[in-house]
């Protein structure tokens, strides 16, 4: 019970010191054209590693290893095309769920069909 | 319009997005043991996706304070650039104390629409932004907590990929007006596909539960494309200076 409220106290000052520290210090605007080209691109280059490759293995059922599945690659591509035609947030992350939860029921029932 | 208004609607569809990932989250905290009420205090303190799933499954397996910390760190040091290009959005004057409540704030999704923003970003502004999607990220992990027995492992699975695809729609529709934009989206996950497939760099994935990858990918990224347009400009100066003389 220690531990754990130790851990939690632990985990929530690590990440906050992490967030507090630049934006709680630096008061410069930095001039280097190079450095705000930098900055400028972060959050894209962030988002963009933190996505791919994990998205492909996101959909793995709770309790078993990660893996490539065919409903987070399908879920994907269809949240790519979404998002490429400017749908909103809440719109991609549902649809994208709701069609790996499709797959994930179809795809037995085809293998099925495909083994008679 | 009021920038605090402005902010609440621009910040809403995060909350959204959010209930489902913080439901998941919830979900799996219970299951490795924790109370809906430890689960939910996480989430009010940490306000992180990735470091706090990390964090519960090194908790569950007893690991000692430092591994928690390092980890912790390693993968949610990607804040620290993020805090960092918020410092060249805000004022210089504002005082420390605002400051110090935005930077609680600064997850993937806040900060990427706050960067967003064409102009400076007040304090009104990022009070609203932030506001919902605290609520929706809290209130998602208490419900999951609760509702843990109701759903199949298959169903809890497949709401991993909400975060996700959160952050393609978050990426995608400026990559698609900007070349540039697109070209930093496509260097930082080629990197981060060789950081997990390449034998021999696919180490960095393996440690601190793949945060020095993503560090290490999008900070090569923003680089490289910092530096081809820094190529780009001194030639054209240079022309310019070419054709003045």
């Amino acid at each position: 019970m220690n531990y754990i409220i130790v851990c939690m106290f632990l985990m929530f000052l690590t990440t906050y010191l992490i967030r507090v520290i630049p934006i709680g210090f630096v008061r410069k605007k930095m001039e280097n054209e190079w450095i705000q080209d930098f900055i400028y691109y972060i959050p894209f280059c962030v988002l963009s590693a933190m996505t791919f490759p994990d998205v492909l293995y996101s959909t793995t059922a709770t309790g078993v290893e990660p893996h490539i599945t065919v409903s987070a690659v399908i879920a994907t591509a269809v949240a790519v095309i979404m998002a490429w035609r400017k749908r909103g947030l809440v719109a991609v992350a549902l649809v994208a769920v709701l069609v790996a939860i499709i797959v994930e029921l179809a795809l037995p029932v085809l293998m099925t069909m495909m083994a008679r | 319009m009021n920038e605090f208004v402005r902010g609440i609607k621009r910040g809403f569809p995060i909350c959204l997005g959010y209930i489902p990932v913080s439901f998941t989250f919830g979900l799996i905290a219970v299951k490795m043991g924790f109370s809906p009420l430890q689960a939910t205090l996480i989430s009010l303190t940490n306000m992180a996706s990735a470091g706090q799933f990390a964090g519960i499954r090194l908790i569950e397996g007893g690991a000692p304070y430092i591994e928690l910390v390092i980890t912790t760190f390693v993968i949610n040091l990607r804040y620290f650039l993020m805090s960092l290009s918020l410092s060249q959005k805000v004022n210089p004057e504002m005082p420390f104390y605002k400051r110090a409540i935005m930077a609680y704030c600064i997850t993937d999704e806040v900060f990427a629409l706050a960067a967003m923003e064409p102009d400076e970003v007040s304090f009104p502004f990022f009070g609203g932004l932030m506001i919902t999607p605290i609520l929706g990220w809290t209130s998602g992990t208490l419900l999951g907590a609760i509702a843990s027995n109701l759903l199949s492992p298959m169903i809890q699975g497949c709401m991993g990929i909400a975060l996700y695809c959160m952050f393609i729609a978050i990426i995608i529709p400026p990559a698609r007006k900007s070349r540039k934009v697109a070209l930093a989206v496509v260097v930082a996950a080629a990197l981060s596909c060789i950081f997990k497939y390449v034998p021999g760099i696919n180490m960095l994935s393996k440690v601190g539960g793949g945060g020095w990858a993503i560090i290490t990918s999008a900070i090569l990224g923003a680089a490289i494309c910092a530096t081809i347009k820094e190529v780009k400009r001194r030639r054209r100066r240079a022309m310019a200076e070419r054709r003045a003389a």
